[in-house]
């Protein structure tokens, strides 16, 4: 049953990735007073890639793109099929330096400065991932993502500090302003265009889909915190991407260096504070 | 089925433009026009574009970079003259460093005249251009 689950992901996160990118294209126009492109433009646009001229710089670029694409599938499939939490985590990790290679390897200053970006992004986001992961354990006593997910308790009135934080730091992994520092999304413009800037055609419709499975996963993990009450899970993960579009049009983008302190404070002080009090009570109370 | 139409990617430069005609290129993203609406986005990256939008005239400093951003992006590409400027040279023709539009470099496939070019004129001209792209992708196809 749980396989079945990770193999539904496999086939339906880019579909659901990609219709949740168009939504929030168009919602993002709306919020600029413009009517924005159709639901399906995302696709429309991996399409075109993939119906580009192939130009590659060095030929392993395409080799380090499927690796991003194939390990982001296989730890979104490890994830929902109820596996151990860590190791998404980590597979997750693995798949981003796929990427970040994958743009060294061109060997152009611009997806140099994307790259090492990049790396900056994965400094920051990780550390409350892991954070949240420590917490999930304590307050069910379990890695395993069927388990979390499974136990009857509120896991967002036990871990509202970590919930928090998460949602501060998810704004790195969706490629969100104010954190859209290696890459952004839609128009916008990031030297020149941060890690992807030489990835064309079929390459660069493969990152894109990573991104849509990526999405997804990432949507899972909000839903993990609200796990006991599938409804209002679902409700919160509409209102937690939501609030990602509302902060991603009202901030300009920050500076590498305020992005990741604030992220560990951010980390250190709702997660890390979470963490204590719930250790503290771990015996007694839960 | 070809998606070309349906996500064209635009990449604009400005050559020896007085600003005038980068203005209006502008516009056509602001909420009165909305280009995003056809799903053209406006990429700073010549490697992901399809439509080469050049404003102002070529002079002997930007011919070098014009020349590169064109032969960096991949096949199939179009290149749009966006004002007389980009079209013939315009009031500038006459300078000693202006060589003339931008047709003395590159293989133009629309020219949008005005001065400035309105942003009507600029959205009519990139349909154009969308279809030129097509027909250059099937000429592609056939090539294998
Ligand atoms: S055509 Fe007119 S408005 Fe446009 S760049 Fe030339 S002088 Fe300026």
């Amino acid at each position: 049953m749980e396989l079945l689950y990770g193999l539904i992901y496999l086939v339906a996160a880019p579909v659901a990735g990609g219709l949740l990118t168009g939504l929030d294209r168009k919602v993002s126009a709306r919020m600029q007073g413009r009517v924005g492109p159709p639901l399906l433009q995302p696709f429309y646009d991996v399409m075109k890639h993939f119906q580009k001229e192939k130009v590659v710089v060095a030929k392993i670029q395409n080799v380090f793109v499927l690796g991003y694409l194939l390990f982001m599938a296989f730890t979104g499939a490890l994830f929902f099929s109820g596996g151990d939490i860590l190791l998404v985590i980590f597979a997750m990790t693995l798949s981003h330096v796929f990427l970040v290679l994958g743009a060294y390897s061109t060997n152009s200053p611009y997806s140099f400065i994307g790259a090492e970006r990049e790396l900056v992004q994965m400094m920051a986001f990780e550390p409350m991932v892991i954070l949240a992961a420590a917490g999930m354990y304590l307050a069910t006593g379990s890695f395993y993502v069927s388990d979390i997910a499974g136990t009857g308790k509120a896991l967002a009135l036990l871990l509202p500090g970590l919930l928090l934080g998460f949602l501060y730091v998810l704004a790195f992994k969706l490629r969100k302003s104010p954190f859209d520092i290696s890459s952004s999304r839609h128009a916008h413009q990031e030297i020149v265009k941060g890690i992807t800037t030489e990835f064309t055609g079929s390459t660069l419709g493969r990152v894109e889909i990573a991104e849509w499975y990526e999405l997804v996963l990432m949507l899972g993990f909000v839903y993990l915190f609200f796990g006991w009450s599938p409804p209002l899970a679902l409700v919160a993960v509409a209102l937690a991407y939501f609030l990602e579009l509302v902060v991603d049009n009202s901030f300009p983008r920050l500076k590498w260096p305020f992005a990741v302190k604030s992220s560990w404070v951010a980390a250190l002080a709702l997660g890390m504070t979470n963490v204590a009090v719930l250790w503290y009570f771990a015996r007694g109370v839960v | 089925m070809s998606y070309f139409k349906k996500s064209p990617w635009i990449i604009h430069y400005d050559g020896s433009s007085c600003n005038g005609c980068d203005i209006e290129v502008l516009a056509c993203l602001t909420p009165m026009y909305d280009v995003e609406r056809f799903g053209i986005v406006n990429t700073g990256n010549p490697k992901h574009a399809d439509i080469f939008v050049i404003t102002g005239s070529v002079n002997e400093q930007n011919i070098e970079v014009v020349k590169n951003i064109y032969h960096q992006m991949p096949n199939p590409k179009v290149v749009v003259a966006v004002g007389i400027c980009a079209t013939s040279g315009g009031v500038f023709r006459e300078c000693y460093n202006v060589m003339g539009g931008v047709d003395k470099v590159l293989p133009v496939d629309v020219y949008v005249p005005g001065c400035a070019a309105r942003p009507e004129a600029i959205i009519d001209g990139i349909v154009k251009a969308i279809g030129i792209l097509e027909k250059k992708r099937k000429e592609m196809d056939e090539k294998g």
